[in-house]
């Protein structure tokens, strides 16, 4: 697979993680993309943290409105029955546990289910924005990245980056499957099949449980 | 009535070392007059509080820019590489916050609290230094109220007693840095004469002078 590819894949297979009614924080970048695949018979209601329940698709030229945007500063839409709200109610929203599930990327994920997404130092110095506040506030937290960076592991026993919250992940969902993390423990829940079960333990520093996988069906 | 303000009057509420909250989200909401006449003014030293640094040409990127910052509290810095080097290089002093613990504290500021318990941040860079708090068997950090010298906010309605409605996103942090600081000078879209009382977001107690866009020229 390509990178796109890989992407598109696994903002797929997150898409069928939601249940009718979620409130839902997708993050930016790959997060982003699984609004495109969210099943129809379902109804969820994306939130964005600058102020915005009912997220709808990116506007063309007859719908754009720049007083608009989401939590990247680009223009979108709002849905029928969307509002909006200042930066304190959006953050009592998801600090008070009102998000159902919030789709990040991270750097680095590991068993015990810490994260690492907002610095490298010395490299990188973007902040957190609301990343902290959505892990420790949202029911569900769920990992959407590629497994790999550079041929290096992103999945490992320990951190080793700046923490965004520690214990918070629920799943890490990548282009080799679906791993859920259960008491400080990590499960492999699904994988792909155009991958060997030796390959994904291969590129998994972190310790993987593996009971009955089921195969990664994505459509 | 709410005092209007010509932007070229602003520089007497403008002094060297002072602190300002600055309204907006990745410059969406962000009162782009004022800052062009801050940047004007070139007052140094500025503390400067705003979700993000905004971008090199845009929002509290223009401040940044013309060096007039000292210290800028965000929680984002993303989308400035300039703000980023400044930071790098120490010229910049950057405190670096959760979103959600930035707009607390302010609210906090402005409400009379003494500050906020949170656990965003417990067990991360975030909580060092800081008192942590233990309620109920579970740990949060006590992070401390943010007042400043100045607050200024865009509104896309302002009427003449001050009253003032945003516009979809431009909202963000408007409301809240409104209510903590000791002057408050607001940007208006436009003005009206009188607005719904239903649809007041920011009562006009809080907002000290207007500045009409269509002043501007």
């Amino acid at each position: 697979m390509t990178r796109q590819e890989k992407k598109e894949f696994i903002a797929k297979r997150v898409a069928r993680e939601f249940t009718d009614g979620d409130v839902v924080n997708l993050g930016i970048g790959l997060p982003t993309l699984v609004a495109n695949y969210i099943p129809e018979d379902i109804t969820i209601y994306l939130q964005s943290e600058n102020g915005l329940i009912g997220l709808g698709p990116k506007p063309d030229e007859t719908t754009l409105d720049k007083d608009i945007t989401n939590a990247g500063g680009q223009p979108v839409t709002l849905k029928t029955g969307g509002m909006y709200f200042d930066s304190a109610t959006s953050f009592a929203i998801i600090r008070g546990g009102h998000v159902d599930k919030t789709v990040l990327g991270s750097l680095q994920v590991d068993e015990t289910g810490s994260l690492a997404n907002w610095i490298i130092p010395g490299k990188l110095v973007p902040g957190m924005g609301g990343a902290m506040d959505l892990v420790m506030g949202a029911k569900e937290v769920i990992i959407a990245m590629t497994h790999m960076n550079r041929g290096k592991t992103k999945i490992l026993k320990r951190c080793t980056l700046p923490l965004t919250a520690k214990n918070q992940v629920n799943k890490i969902i990548t282009e080799m499957g679906v791993f859920e993390i259960k008491d400080q423990k990590l499960y492999l829940l699904e994988y792909n099949k155009d991958f060997t079960i030796e390959e994904i333990k291969a590129a998994t520093e972190a310790d993987l449980i593996i009971h009955n996988p089921k195969e990664m069906v994505v459509y | 009535m709410v005092k209007q303000l010509k932007l070229n009057a602003l520089e007497e509420h403008l002094h060297d070392g002072m602190s300002i909250l600055v309204g907006g989200f990745m410059c969406v909401g962000t009162p782009e007059l004022i800052i062009d006449e801050i940047v004007k003014s070139n007052v140094k030293d500025l503390t400067i509080y705003c979700n993000d640094s905004g971008f090199e040409e845009q929002g509290v990127g223009k401040l940044i820019k013309n060096n007039q910052v000292k210290k800028l509290v965000a929680s984002h810095i993303g989308l400035n590489p300039y703000a980023g080097k400044l930071m790098s290089s120490q010229e910049m002093d950057v405190e670096l916050i959760p979103q959600g613990t930035l707009a607390e504290r302010i609210r906090a500021g402005g409400s009379g609290l003494g500050g906020i318990l949170t656990q965003t941040g417990i067990n991360t860079i975030v909580e060092k230094n800081k008192q942590i708090i233990n309620v109920n068997n579970q740990s949060y950090i006590l992070e401390t109220p943010i007042r400043a010298d100045l607050a200024i906010i865009y509104g896309n309605k302002i009427d003449q007693y001050g009253n003032t409605m945003y516009r979809a996103t431009t909202r963000n942090f408007n409301p809240v840095m409104a209510m903590a600081a000791d002057k408050v000078i607001a940007q208006a879209r436009h003005m009206v004469q009188q607005l719904d009382p239903e649809c007041v977001h920011t009562p006009h107690i809080f907002v000290d002078y207007v500045i009409k866009e269509e002043d501007s020229d």
